[in-house]
């Protein structure tokens, strides 16, 4: 009877987006008199910081600070419509509706400045400050809050701009199954180190390394935010969570959270993080979704760790004491 | 209808009173009655921690105290924390921490984590995790949350020197 | 606890951005730390009623009659709703991708098919009072032969789950399950040195939010109706509401807001049509928050899946040949199941080139609770098999599980199964970093491939 070590590995890809597409959003975006912007959308942040990221997007395609943009969303009366967040489509979908709104709203408003500095539209640019300049002459310039104050009262302009984003459905082909699931992928691959105790059956995760692509971190902290959560997710999904511990039983599920079991304060392992970004082709600055999956590598990873440390395989998820007890049992026999 | 029966409380040092339901919980009063929706209701029966509040010092689940055993007491929750606008170190060490995400944990959270501060200043990693066992979060992990709590405790000290 | 491993495909990749790649504060994190953020919840009205739900305590039984009449004498009741009063009251939330039949009921009229199932809303001015009225409902069951599991439901003398479609498995347009065919993988298997066929269990899962679902609604008084709800999907919500009560869109007003989590759990569509149908037949503001007892066993979970594998493998390390029996475990109705049993076809047979490929999945129904979308949906419990399988694909044949990984990865201009040439791969170099990071040595000719580069 002994504390067994072992270590296994997962790697694992997942798309970005509902499966097939067909799943639009949309976005508009408009200057205040004062040179500020809204983004209006009917988007949800579930907590996952969606209005932070899609205020950045469209700061940064706007050539302004993001704490000038403001975004207005999640109500039908006034914002577009949008399919939903889940399938790792919000930073993806919502985040190119933006930029094509920022982008035509950003048209506008270079015209209007070109207008009060008689010169081209072209030549001008943002300097990121709050100023329009001309490429290569930075001392002909004009506020951005001079620019929206001569719109709106003086050129009679509306500094706006419309977006939407849908990559178009895909039917799948009914004997082969050819088909578009999706435009980009995500990547992981998780390395996790257990200590099986042999009397109990309890695993413990002692350390999880994962490896994450996800095509562009568009704000590190939040990143960092949902990949340490969803690797704890992970971890839960592979040793203690369900409704229904003797599935297909329906007895013995939990109603509180006392009975449904998850990891407790403390109870992360060592976690590593380390992101990879490969800008995907259709992404916004090259972002692809990795809410999803970054809560996958741990289960398996997890699971071929149990087998290293006591040789026994636990196909069933959850891997539980009883359930790697029972098969440390089988195997003897 | 329900008998209603008064209440009077001390909330966040101001004197409140209000009347409320007959049985109801200390977290019906404050959400409804005393507009105070900072306490949430996650499951209503003692399990999630996000009702969490201080009641004469003592931390406990609003969920599961009942309005009327509180009369005369001082009642602590998460949005009489900043005073003067100016942020507890506490809040300042859960948004400089990023250790909120849906944000729907973190009132009860940072309620759990004062009492525990009140009675220790410069608590230990361990006492941080056994004062935050009570309260339930699905979004972070709870380390950047620990971390906020120690980082708070150290900001405190360093206030105090 | 995080790092940015810039070297990776820094000739992909122009670092040329100013607001975006930087790690600025949430703007919604000052009211989170203040508890000032406003959830759904966090509004009271006058007059406001609250619903409770009937629900069944039969797995399985048809409905004989339902009396009500005590229910609606208990003091504080408002309103006591049936079948009777939902005007469409069969529904399916994917109707709106056209993905149909609609095959649930709002409250049930005739037969119940999962312990928990909504048959009678209750109205009343105080939780209490709609808890105290809703155990004087009376429904008379007759109970019925219940179907539990994938293998049972598909026996051909199981109890039908669900005569809306007439057999227990979702009828896709390809048959009883979505089929992808890539090469021919009976040749595959023929000229593999070893076949490892194996079956993988997953059990449901519970989303768990902290905040459960729920939603409050307010009549504007001009026959429109505000709905304050934590919904994932704002215009999903309203539009199968819209179909459910057929009440013109225009008539919704759906505000969300910050929801307190999600991860797939507040999709469903479940509070918000009988919230606003109860709002409109009484005109007053209702509220409907499902208890977290409702949450775990009541709101869909994450699929029970079976997962069979068979792979074909040449002693040197290459896949020949994967076969795929997927099925998912729906409970009792569609919810979003048939599309994620669909999504599960589309991610097999994970990021690896494998000339032969054979993929069925199945959407099952069983007298459970029904399961539909979690974070992962469709690919979660199939990547456990799929890892779990590579891991012991790798060991039958003697080799290190992620050197035999590498050399089947997916490469930019590979073809996968489902007929789309592979872009924008990156599982290689995840494995080489994961290789560096864990300090799990693999050979030095791993190191120089590349998803996109041609070796030198």
């Amino acid at each position: 009877m002994a504390i067994r070590r072992g270590r296994g590995v997962a790697a694992v890809n997942y798309p970005t987006g509902m499966n097939l597409g067909g799943d639009p959003s949309q976005a508009l975006v408009h200057s205040t008199p004062t040179g500020n912007f809204m983004v209006s959308l009917s988007s949800v942040d579930l907590g996952q910081g969606l209005k932070q990221v899609m205020a950045q997007i469209c700061a940064e395609t706007i050539g302004v600070a993001t704490d000038q943009v403001t975004i207005d969303t999640a109500d039908t009366d006034t914002g577009p419509h949008c399919m939903g967040t889940f399938a790792s489509r919000g930073t993806h979908r919502i985040g190119n509706a933006i930029i094509r709104a920022a982008t035509e709203a950003k048209q506008v408003m270079l015209e209007v400045a070109a207008e009060e500095l008689e010169v081209d539209a072209g030549d001008l640019e943002t300097d990121g400050a709050g100023n329009i300049i001309v490429k290569g002459a930075p001392q002909k310039s004009i506020s951005i809050f001079d620019t929206a104050l001569a719109a709106h009262f003086k050129q009679g302009r509306s500094i706006s701009g419309r977006g939407i984003f849908l990559v178009p459905r895909s039917f799948p082909e009914t004997e082969t199954g050819a088909m578009k699931p999706s435009t980009c992928y995500a990547h992981a691959c998780t390395v996790a180190e257990v200590d099986v105790d042999d009397e109990t059956g309890e695993v413990t995760v002692v350390s999880v390394k994962n490896v994450f692509e996800i095509g562009r971190a568009l704000n590190p902290k939040m990143v960092e935010q949902q990949l340490v959560g969803g690797s704890w997710m992970g971890i839960s999904h592979a040793l203690y969570e369900t409704t229904e511990p003797y599935y297909p039983k329906r007895e013995h599920g939990g109603t509180d959270f006392n009975q449904y079991l998850m990891p407790g304060p403390g109870d992360l392992p060592e976690t590593e993080i380390v992101v990879l970004e490969r800008p995907a082709a259709d992404g916004p600055y090259g972002a692809k979704g990795p809410g999803e999956m970054c809560a996958n590598p741990q289960i398996p990873a997890i699971a071929n760790a149990v087998f290293d440390a006591v040789g026994v395989r636990v196909d069933t998820l959850p891997i539980t004491p009883e359930r790697v007890l029972r098969a440390i049992k089988a195997q003897h026999n | 209808m329900a008998k209603k029966v008064p209440l009077q409380i001390t909330l966040n040092g101001e004197e409140r009173a209000e009347f409320v339901e007959s049985g109801s919980t200390l977290l019906t009063a404050l959400r409804d009655r005393f507009d105070d929706t900072s306490p949430k209701g996650g499951c209503n029966q003692g399990t999630c921690g996000a009702c969490t509040v201080i009641i004469d010092g003592e931390l406990r689940l609003a969920c599961l105290t009942l309005a009327e055993m509180c009369d005369g007491a001082s009642v602590q929750t998460t949005s009489g924390m900043a005073k003067g606008g100016v942020l507890h170190p506490l809040q300042r060490a859960f948004m400089e921490g990023f250790a909120a995400q849906c944000g729907f944990c973190t009132p009860g959270m940072i309620m759990a984590a004062k009492a525990l501060l009140d009675r220790v200043p410069n608590p230990s990693r361990d006492e941080v995790i056994e004062a935050l066992a009570g309260n339930i979060c699905r979004c972070t992990g709870y380390e950047p949350i620990i971390n906020a709590v120690l980082e708070a405790a150290r900001a405190n000290s360093h206030n105090a020197a | 606890m995080i790092r940015l491993a810039k070297e990776y495909f820094a000739d992909q990749r122009k670092d040329d951005l100013h607001e975006l790649g930087k790690g600025l504060q949430r703007s919604d994190a000052p009211g989170h730390v203040t508890a000032k953020t406003k959830y759904f919840a966090d509004r009271t009205f006058p007059g406001m009623l609250y619903l409770k739900m009937v629900r069944s305590p039969h797995h399985h039984a048809r409905i004989r009659s339902i009396d009500t009449s005590e229910a609606e004498k208990h003091p504080g009741v408002a309103r006591v709703l049936t079948h009777k009063d939902v005007p469409h009251n069969v529904y399916t939330i994917l109707i709106l991708i056209q993905v149909g039949p609609e095959d649930e009921q709002v409250l049930a009229e005739d037969k119940v098919r999962w312990k928990g199932e909504a048959v009678v809303a209750v109205l009343a001015d105080s939780p209490r009072a709609a808890e105290e009225a809703a155990a004087m409902v009376k429904v008379d069951y007759e109970v019925l032969p219940a179907v539990f599991d994938i293998d049972a439901a598909l026996k051909p003398d199981a109890p039908l789950v669900n005569e809306y479609h007439g057999q227990n498995y979702y009828l896709y347009d390809s048959g009883e399950c979505r089929k992808v065919r890539f090469g021919d993988v009976e040749k595959g298997f023929a000229e593999s040195d070893h076949i490892l066929e194996q079956t993988y269990w997953s059990s449901p899962i519970e989303h768990a939010p902290a905040e459960t679902t729920g939603c409050i609604v307010v009549p504007e008084g001009n026959d429109r109706f505000t709905c304050y709800t934590n919904t994932q999907a704002m215009f999903f919500t309203l539009d199968n509401t819209s179909i459910i009560l057929q009440m013109p869109g225009q008539k919704l007003h759906m505000v969300g807001g910050t929801v307190g989590g999600g991860f797939g759990g507040k999709v469903d569509v479940t509070v918000e049509p009988i919230s606003i149908l109860a709002s409109k037949l009484t005109g007053r503001p209702v509220r409907f928050v499902y208890s977290r007892e409702e949450e775990m066993q009541i709101s869909s979970p994450r699929a029970a899946e079976k997962i069979v594998l068979k792979d074909g493998v040449t002693k040197d390390g290459r896949i020949l040949a994967r076969q795929v029996w997927g099925y998912t475990d729906a409970g009792a109705y569609s919810r979003h199941s048939p599309y994620g049993a669909q999504k599960g076809a589309a991610h097999y047979p994970g990021p690896y080139t494998i000339p032969n490929v054979s993929i069925d999945t199945y959407c099952v129904y069983t007298n459970r609770t029904p399961s539909s979308a979690m974070r992962g949906f469709g690919v979660t419990i199939a990547d456990f098999a799929l890892e779990v399988q590579m891991d012991k694909l790798a060991r039958l044949i003697g080799m290190d599980p992620l050197e035999f990984r590498f050399l089947n990865a997916y490469r930019d201009g590979d073809m996968k199964a489902h007929r789309q040439p592979t872009e924008g791969a990156a599982l290689i170099e995840c494995m080489q970093e994961a290789s560096r990071t864990a300090d799990w040595p693999v050979a030095e000719r791993f190191f120089k491939m590349s998803s996109y580069k041609t070796e030198a």
